[in-house]
């Protein structure tokens, strides 16, 4: 990531230096991003990239750059739990659209890592607003399996992929459906009888029955039913979460986390009592389909509750996008706790939704996600409630490299922020 | 989830109606040229139209005589009172000024410490019960996508009232008014209508009463998109810009006809066209890019209409200036971008930048979710607008969503502000509603208290969701 930095970001008029330096951010309300409440006056300091230390009381090495962060908050920047970004440049360009690469005829095999393209000018509008790793899937093609996502950077340089084939992407329910055949029911037996396949190829098997799985997609589902790569599986109904939850008895060293999860609160308890952890949406609260008809804001505050690990993800929600709104949506969650019978976060537990949670979830906590120390130096500084609406970031660290802040989205603002042309055309100004 | 589908699904509806025989039934273009007989006898007297041939049935609902006191004040026309007081009575605003106002005798008192009271919010594009939730293929009633131009189409006619998104509109974001549109694959996609966010029985029970129509148009790249998708047109900017064009002229010509005194064949959509151009008919047109808002000025003022506002707006900080002098208002999301080619410069200072130019703002959603939080959409617009160095004040950001609207949909005579003699459409909520913090504590309409967040049992369920996991909900 400190490496190969691209000469347009170097050139940027939002220049700032690309390199990891010793950093101490000092008298900033600190959030650790673990749920710990924040700490007033603390200190970061950053070293090759890493968190040393933040807190109160810590050693500012001698030769550190320091950073006054009065007044300012301190955190770890965001961590999208589940996105598209940096596979499109418009959605409705299919040129610049690489979210679904299912018509490949490959499914389960196919890998995000190649695609995503740290120049989506959705990386730097993103960056600028706090956001500074995510989870990036792909989109179904014609079957459940969708393929490998990536855990990505949102830095100013060229090598986005902080961990490639980080998980496998499935879809269940009406979406399953769509893609077996058109029943719940074919999309279990799918499911199965890929993975009977997978298992069928790897242990050599002559008989390799490839009728659903060409060999890549065979081996990707073999370290996913070994436990080695997590499996991301979009749900969002009662009764699908409770017959995955069976399925899984068979399965057993296969890592589910299910994403979306607007009835999650129907079954939060067999949700915890199977330790499923859950990337939801945070704010569906309509009946979109049938199989959203308990959804509630409520949701994550009542999953929360009843135990199971919870954080906040945007599937299928402008998640290309838009991933600057996760701060919004942990306030919406945090303002639930002043509506009667409602069910929200605490702001700690909020944060944690979109920092440590996430990275723990994916399976990264020890790298990224939170202020502690060993963690990717991945700090951001706000100059207010980074959940409230009023909030920017005015320095983002991601591995330790302060990233520059511009986008092109600064730069149209910039050019008509008087909208009337002056002495020359506007395409002159810039 | 629903964001994603609004145009996969509009994709996915025309590919099978365009396999039907509906659009070839239909015919290019629209019927008037063929269908106005030219050599209509003169006979007697035509019979005069209804033009209010589903009149609302709209009735408000009874409410006590109530003050709200000690409490933050948004006027919506940009006025602001801290410590202030607001009371209602019979369902029309009677008072509202400082802490000293006298509270007429036997008003039921509530004390608003802490809490703001804004006029009940107003969405100016909504498609609630037009695609309602669930957004399934059976209720998708939003597009008459078999011509390009529809203007015989009324949205009252698609609008379910049993959506359930009216419910999380009013408990989640204080929606009191909200304008349904037709949807955008059209040229000229048909007549809007006004409601009042109150569950009824029909579509003619919510209709805002005396509320005038609108009328929705669209440019760029989703009619050519539509039909020059199966071969015909328009397939481009320009054909757009001639098929509206060939229309508006017919239009003229039905308009001269009928005010004749002559006999003459009624058309459906020519009674709307006309009826923009007589000015009864107020034009909301879906327009992202400002060179073609720029287009589209220069062509109402060559057909004679004005355009009320200009939708989807994104574009609309390029040409605030022309956009000011023209007096068209820009229906704008905060920050939405990059969906499609046309959205492409879109950029979340656009408001404010337009606020700064003196041009009409007004903060829209076109979304079932976004609808739940105009307040915070608006309070981002302002934010960046600040950011970017502008003096904008709280109040002029809910003016954005209040008083501007209503302005742009001809009913600010009876809505949008707290002034003494409007109808008591009113959000007490529970901190300041520019806060990410902030929820509505309780919405009135028409002086009924319609949802109260204390109260389980003061808050809508709709037929829908009777009986089904989750009915009655905090949601």
């Amino acid at each position: 990531m400190r490496a190969l930095l691209f000469a347009a970001a170097a050139l940027s008029a939002f220049a700032v230096p690309l390199h990891a330096e010793t950093v101490a951010i000092t008298g900033g309300k600190v959030i650790i991003g673990d749920g710990s409440p924040p700490i007033e006056g603390g200190t970061v300091v950053i070293r090759d990239g890493t968190i040393v230390a933040a807190g109160q009381g810590t050693v500012i090495p001698a030769d550190a750059r320091r950073v006054d962060a009065s007044g300012k908050w301190v955190t770890p920047g965001i961590f999208a739990g589940f996105s598209r970004i940096g596979l499109v440049e418009v959605d409705a360009v299919a040129g610049t659209n690489d979210k679904s690469g299912g018509d490949s005829g490959f499914s389960a095999a196919i890998d995000v890592s190649p695609a995503i393209d740290p120049f989506r000018s959705s990386i730097a509008v993103n960056r600028s607003a706090g956001v500074t790793r995510a989870v990036v899937a792909p989109e179904t093609g014609k079957g459940i399996f969708a393929g490998q996502g990536a855990v990505i950077d949102l830095g100013a340089d060229s090598n986005p992929v902080s961990k490639a084939r980080a998980f496998q992407f499935v879809v269940f329910g009406e979406e399953g459906a769509d893609r077996s055949g058109g029943s719940r029911a074919g999309t279990h037996l799918h499911f199965r009888a890929m993975l009977r396949e997978a298992q069928a190829h790897s242990s050599g098997n002559d008989a390799f029955d490839n009728d659903l799985l060409k060999v890549e997609d065979a081996r990707a589902l073999q370290a996913v039913i070994r436990g080695e790569t997590r499996l991301l599986i979009h749900v969002e109904g009662a009764n699908d979460m409770l017959r995955l939850i069976e399925l899984k008895r068979d399965y057993p060293a296969i890592k589910m986390i299910f994403v979306g999860a607007s009835e999650g609160w129907r079954v939060a308890g067999p949700l915890a009592a199977a330790a499923i952890p859950v990337i939801a949406s945070a704010l569906n609260d309509l009946p979109a389909t049938f199989e959203f008809l308990g959804a509630t804001q409520s949701n994550v505050g009542r999953m929360k509750d009843a135990g199971v690990q919870v954080a906040i993800g945007m599937i299928n929600d402008r998640d290309a996008h838009q991933l600057r709104y996760t701060t919004q949506y942990a306030g919406n969650l945090v303002s639930l706790n002043n509506v009667p019978r409602a069910t929200g976060l605490s702001w700690d537990e909020a944060f944690a939704a979109i920092t440590s949670v996430p990275a723990n979830i994916i399976g990264l906590g020890d790298r990224f996600g939170s202020l502690k120390p060993g963690r990717a130096a991945d700090v951001v500084l706000w100059d207010s409630d980074p959940l409230d609406l009023y909030a920017a970031p005015t320095a983002v660290f991601i591995d330790g490299v302060e990233q520059p802040l511009g986008n092109r989205q600064n730069r149209l603002r910039s050019r008509y922020k008087t909208p009337t042309e002056g002495d020359l055309p506007k395409a002159y100004d810039r | 989830m629903k964001h994603a589908s609004r145009w996969s699904l509009l994709a996915a509806s025309l590919a099978l109606v365009a396999c039907s025989n509906i659009a070839a039934k239909d015919g290019e273009g629209p019927q008037t040229a063929s269908s106005v007989k030219a050599d209509a006898k003169p006979a007697d007297k035509p019979a005069a139209i209804n033009k209010d041939p589903f009149p609302s049935t709209y009735k408000s609902y009874p409410g006590g005589a109530t003050a709200i006191r000690n409490v933050t004040i948004f006027d919506g026309e940009g006025g602001r009172i801290d410590n202030g007081v607001v009371f209602f009575e019979n369902g029309k605003i009677s008072g509202m000024g400082g802490a000293d106002t006298a509270i007429p005798a036997g008003m039921t008192i509530i004390d608003g410490a802490g809490k703001y009271v804004t006029p009940g919010i107003i969405d100016i594009h909504s498609h609630l019960g037009n695609y309602p939730s669930p957004g399934i293929e059976a209720h998708s009633d939003g597009n008459e996508a078999t011509s390009p131009t529809t203007p015989e189409v009324w949205a009252e006619h698609s609008v379910w009232p049993q959506d359930p998104g009216f419910s999380r509109a009013l408990a989640n974001g204080g929606i009191t008014s909200l304008q349904i549109l037709p949807g955008s694959a059209n040229l000229m996609g048909g007549r809007s209508v006004t409601l009042k966010n109150v569950y009824a029985r029909t579509v003619q029970g919510m209709k805002f009463p005396g509320a005038p129509y609108g009328f929705k148009m669209a440019c760029g790249e989703n009619p050519k998109r539509v039909y020059g998708g199966r071969g015909r047109a328009p397939s481009t900017r320009m054909g757009n810009v001639a098929l509206n064009r060939q229309t508006w002229a017919k239009a003229q010509e039905y308009r001269k006809k009928r005010d004749s005194g002559k006999e003459y064949s009624r058309d459906i959509g020519m009674d709307t066209l006309a009826g923009v151009l007589d000015g009864d008919i107020l034009v909301h047109n879906h327009c992202y890019r400002a060179d073609e808002m720029a287009l589209v000025i220069d062509m109402a003022k060559e057909f004679g209409y004005k355009v009320s506002t200009f939708h989807h707006a994104v574009e609309s900080y390029k040409i605030g200036d022309l956009l000011k002098e023209n007096g068209v208002c820009s229906a704008v999301w905060a920050d939405w971008w990059g969906f499609k080619m046309e959205a492409y410069d879109a950029i979340p200072e656009n408001a404010g930048i337009l606020q700064n130019a003196g041009a009409c703002v007004v903060i829209h959603s076109d979304d079932e979710n976004q609808i739940q939080r105009l307040n915070q959409e608006a309070a981002k617009a302002l934010s960046d607008g600040r950011r970017l160095g502008f003096d904008i004040s709280d109040a002029a950001a809910i003016q954005w969503i209040t008083y501007n609207p209503a302005k742009a949909m001809g009913i600010d005579k009876m809505t949008g502000s707290l002034k003494a003699g409007k109808m008591a459409d009113i959000v007490l909520w529970n901190g300041n509603p520019l806060s990410v913090y902030a929820r509505p504590d309780k919405v009135w309409i028409d002086g009924a208290l319609l949802f109260d967040a204390a109260d389980a049992k003061r808050r809508p369920v709709s037929d829908f969701e009777l009986g089904q996991p989750g009915e009655g909900d905090v949601k």
